[in-house]
């Protein structure tokens, strides 16, 4: 294999969501820091936020501006249902926008980033504006400093909702959100007591949210007296905590440690976490800085650290995307896969995230990922159906289904009518000779080498003509063990 | 987290020779199969939270009949069980059960912090964690990795369904889910999927791609299986159609043959009822009352009532009171049901829910989930439960 070629999309593959299929030509040619300085300088435009909230809801939220908290007390019963059945689906308009902007954008260092901040802030509210606040909030921080995110984020409505801080108040300290800020958010299990939480959960009392989103101060349930937390004694705030957890390098070393191992390898290589860990808090916790140490280093590309990553379900998907260029009649059977295989963005299974690696593997999850690339393929149909999402359906209809109730009772329905557009895929090969294509493909779709020989995978091969062999190729890697890696 | 190199080496030799050598591996299942004798667990999963004040309904509480106006069910159209209770009246066969004592019901079960959105308290149930941890692995799949460490395929424990429940997925071993067992046969069984298998040489080091490659061998090994055993005595007893008659019938013939599954995970919903309360849990109900009538018929006529034991589970209960839609909203503790015909004690075997003790409208839990899940795995499936659950819990005298 092209060492050069190699490097080059594992670095499109840990950047972003791997190399896509209008560059397959650079990807010899072009040298590992070039590639990265112009994935970069791309990643650093000010993104698009999203707005995908639907106009009367948002106008339904507006109009009830001077709401308590949290409660939406001021709505009728079926205003607040209307909310959470349109919340749903435009969620699920969200999730479709922003899968597609992984799959399109240059900017795949940022997306790649938000969507390792989308699993450490991991939230459900099923409410749209909610969510989307938070995704907006990540967007535009993902390479900027994690104060800020930090500050950002433990304000935003929807982690001040799902970790209940609303009804966190003086007299009544309610801890989720100071346990889990500890715990998940910045210096992790094992490096704060039970008072710390105590503490610094009364330092938080009064930090609520509006109906529209908004942070809420609200001093006369602000508890303040005199807090203790991590050897600071006095009228503590929830700033005040947060920049007293930004002080501890333990922070800035478990932030790095979790980035290492999202980015670079689940074995963590300790010694270069804390030189790196050292650097991020030295740098005053510059998300960009850190992400160049990372990818401009040389340890990133040892074969240790290549093709060793089980790819998640939205990085599987989302890739697929880029390297086959695909027209699908109906996105929405993204949200079926991603259901399937167990990563539904915006539904973590709780608040620590998804657990990935291993864990996204199963018998059922890895025949299915192994099965799609021939059901996209032949528009086949998926026999698999997904579990119910209590939290999501509300007890009304699955939401994935809702515009074809067909497909609940006959799960064995054409899911995916999507047309692979083969020409903008086999024009990569037009300088390729014959004999050289199995191995070009393979090189192109695996970064770890697949242990058949072509010669034994002829039976397998469509070799009726160049074009039928070059797809049933890629169909068949595509749908191998390897290419669940990068 | 991570297998044992020497120990992997050894499974992946086995699962390779699954393909070449089924004769010798017939010969390595007998083994396996001995320790923990042959009781077997069917788990059911209410999914949605169901509401169990209307399912063992507490007909004398004056509280219950003036927070459901609407929802409460009369005295008289109840099952009734004893002086404080009734059933369901969809649950006619369960009715039957109890009569026989092969029915006994746990109430007030629950844990601690009780938690209301369905994926996180589902979680809890599922990993048998605490609510202020998080678990990334379930207490059937570590009971797995205890069961199956060292071998070639992890049908120990099966989850009917077309998604593997985070209940069966252990720290090194996974259970499998299938729909039907032919099914997934005949999708495992691709002649490439063989070939793959065949061409990859043993001695890997041990990675990711070897993981994957063992739960790829797993599964085309433990799909034969399944499969192979499925079709050994396949009962003839008429189900319903239903999702879940479909399933039992499935379980049925798998518990009849030579199998050397011990855990069974089934479920039901969904059972979250915020409107329209009545007709859902009824036609719900109704479909669990027809396909268990079969499978225990099923069961006894194979005389294996004594050796199985079914648990049914919901991850909440629901409000007390009920809401302006017909409906109820998450709660928290819950009954279960526990049917067997090996149970040592019968009929409700706790005190009815405190309705006068409520914490923000909710039961307050009695009894810890786990005692429960230890009292199964110790007791029933001689496990260790201690080593499963990480805690020792205090044992209960139903079997």
């Amino acid at each position: 294999m092209n060492l050069n070629q190699q490097k080059n999309q594992h670095l499109w593959w840990r950047a972003g969501f791997g190399p896509p299929a209008d560059q397959v030509n650079e990807l010899s040619k072009q040298k590992p820091e070039a590639l990265f300085h112009s994935i970069l300088k791309a990643s650093e435009k000010k993104p698009v936020l999203f707005d995908l909230a639907d106009p009367d809801l948002k106008e339904l939220v507006m109009e009830n501006l001077p709401l308590a908290p949290g409660k939406m007390p001021g709505l009728k019963p079926e205003e607040k249902q209307m909310i959470r059945k349109q919340s749903v689906q435009d969620i699920s308009k969200l999730n479709i926008r922003w899968l597609q902007e992984m799959t399109v954008s240059p900017a795949q260092l940022l997306e790649k980033m938000s969507l390792f901040w989308h699993g450490h802030f991991a939230s459900k509210t099923v409410n749209i504006i909610y969510d989307q606040a938070l995704l907006n909030v990540i967007r535009s921080n993902a390479l900027g400093n994690f104060k800020d995110l930090l500050f950002n984020v433990s304000k935003t409505a929807s982690m001040i909702q799902f970790l209940n801080n609303n009804q966190n108040k003086k007299g009544h300290p309610n801890e989720n959100f100071a346990r889990e800020l500890m715990e998940l958010f910045t210096i992790g299990r094992g490096h704060y007591t039970e008072t710390d939480v105590k503490e610094s959960a009364r330092a938080f009392t009064g930090w609520g949210t509006n109906l529209q989103g908004d942070f809420n101060f609200r001093p006369r349930q602000h508890d303040d007296g005199i807090k203790t937390f991590f050897g600071k004694t006095g009228n503590l705030t929830g700033e005040d905590i947060l920049g007293i957890l930004l002080e501890q390098k333990q922070t800035a070393i478990f932030i790095t440690r979790k980035i290492y191992k999202f980015f670079v390898n689940e074995m963590v290589d300790e010694e270069v976490v804390s030189k790196l860990a050292a650097r991020f808090y030295d740098s005053g916790y510059d998300i960009r800085g850190l992400m160049i140490s990372i990818f401009n280093s040389s340890w990133f590309y040892d074969q240790k650290n290549i093709g060793t990553q089980i790819k998640s379900p939205v990085v599987w998907m989302v890739g697929m995307r880029r390297q086959l260029p695909l027209e699908m009649q109906n996105p929405a059977d993204q949200l079926i896969l991603e259901r399937l295989l167990g990563q539904v963005l915006f539904s973590p299974p709780n608040v620590a995230g998804w657990p990935g690696g291993k864990h996204w593997i199963d018998s059922s999850s890895l025949m299915l990922r192994m099965q799609v690339p021939r059901i996209i393929s032949q528009s086949d149909s998926i026999l698999s159906k997904p579990k119910d999402d209590d939290d999501l359906m509300m007890g009304m209809h699955d939401h994935v289904f809702f515009n074809n109730p067909k497909k609940i009772n006959n799960p064995g329905v054409q899911l995916f009518q999507t047309k692979i557009l083969w020409n903008d895929y086999i024009k990569n090969f037009n300088d390729i000779t014959d004999p050289e294509i199995y191995t070009a493909i393979h090189d192109l779709l695996l970064q770890k080498t697949f242990p058949m020989k072509e010669n034994d995978m002829i039976k397998y091969i469509d070799e009726s003509d160049r074009e039928r062999r070059i797809e049933s190729i890629t169909i068949r890697l595509m749908g191998t063990p390897e290419y669940q890696l990068c | 987290m991570h297998i044992n190199r020497r120990k992997f080496i050894h499974l992946s030799s086995l699962a390779t020779s699954t393909l070449m050598l089924p004769k010798f591996l017939k010969a390595f299942e007998g083994t396996s199969s001995l320790d923990g004798g042959n009781k077997v667990l069917v788990v059911l999963q209410l999914s949605g939270g169901n509401d169990g004040l209307n399912t063992v309904i507490p007909i004398r509480n004056e509280i219950y009949y003036r927070e459901r106006p609407v929802l409460s069910i009369a005295k008289e159209k109840t099952l009734s069980l004893n002086e404080e209770a009734g059933l369901h009246p969809s649950l006619t066969n369960l009715k039957t059960l109890y009569d026989e004592g092969e029915l006994a019901i746990l109430n007030n079960v629950g844990y601690p912090n009780p938690d209301r959105s369905h994926f996180r308290s589902m979680d809890i149930w599922q990993t048998a964690s605490n609510s202020d941890e998080y678990l990334n692995s379930g207490w059937l799949g570590r009971y797995l990795d205890a069961q199956c460490s060292g071998c070639s395929k992890p049908t120990q424990v099966l989850e009917m369904d077309d998604m593997l429940s985070l209940a069966l997925s252990g720290e090194q071993m996974k259970g499998i889910a299938l729909r039907d067992p032919k099914r997934l046969y005949e999708t495992s069984q691709d002649p490439f999927f063989k070939d793959v298998l065949q061409t990859r040489k043993n001695e890997q080091p041990e990675d990711s791609a070897s993981y994957l490659y063992k739960i790829m061998s797993e599964t085309v090994s433990g799909a034969d299986y399944i499969f192979q055993q499925s079709k050994l005595r396949p009962t003839t007893t008429v189900y319903p159609n239903s999702e879940i008659g479909k399933n039992l019938k499935t379980i049925a013939s798998l518990i009849s043959s030579d199998i050397n599954t011990r855990v069974y995970y089934v479920s039901l919903g969904s059972f979250d009822t915020h409107v329209g309360q009545q007709a859902k849990q009824e036609k719900l109900f109704s479909d669990l009352n027809d396909a268990i009538k079969p499978f225990i018929d099923d069961l006894k006529a194979n005389h294996r009532f004594e050796d199985v034991l079914m648990m049914s589970f919901s991850e909440f209960g629901r409000r007390v009171s009920e809401n302006a839609s017909g409906g109820t909203d998450h709660g928290t503790a819950n009954n279960m049901f526990l049917i067997s015909g090996g149970l040592k004690m019968k009929g409700v075997l706790n005190d009815m829910p405190d309705l006068s003790n409520l914490r923000e409208g909710d039961l307050i839990q009695q009894m810890d989930f786990k005692r429960v899940y230890a009292t199964l795995l110790n007791k029933w499936l001689h496990a260790d439960d201690y080593k499963i659950l990480g805690r020792q819990y205090e044992y209960l005298n139903f079997i």
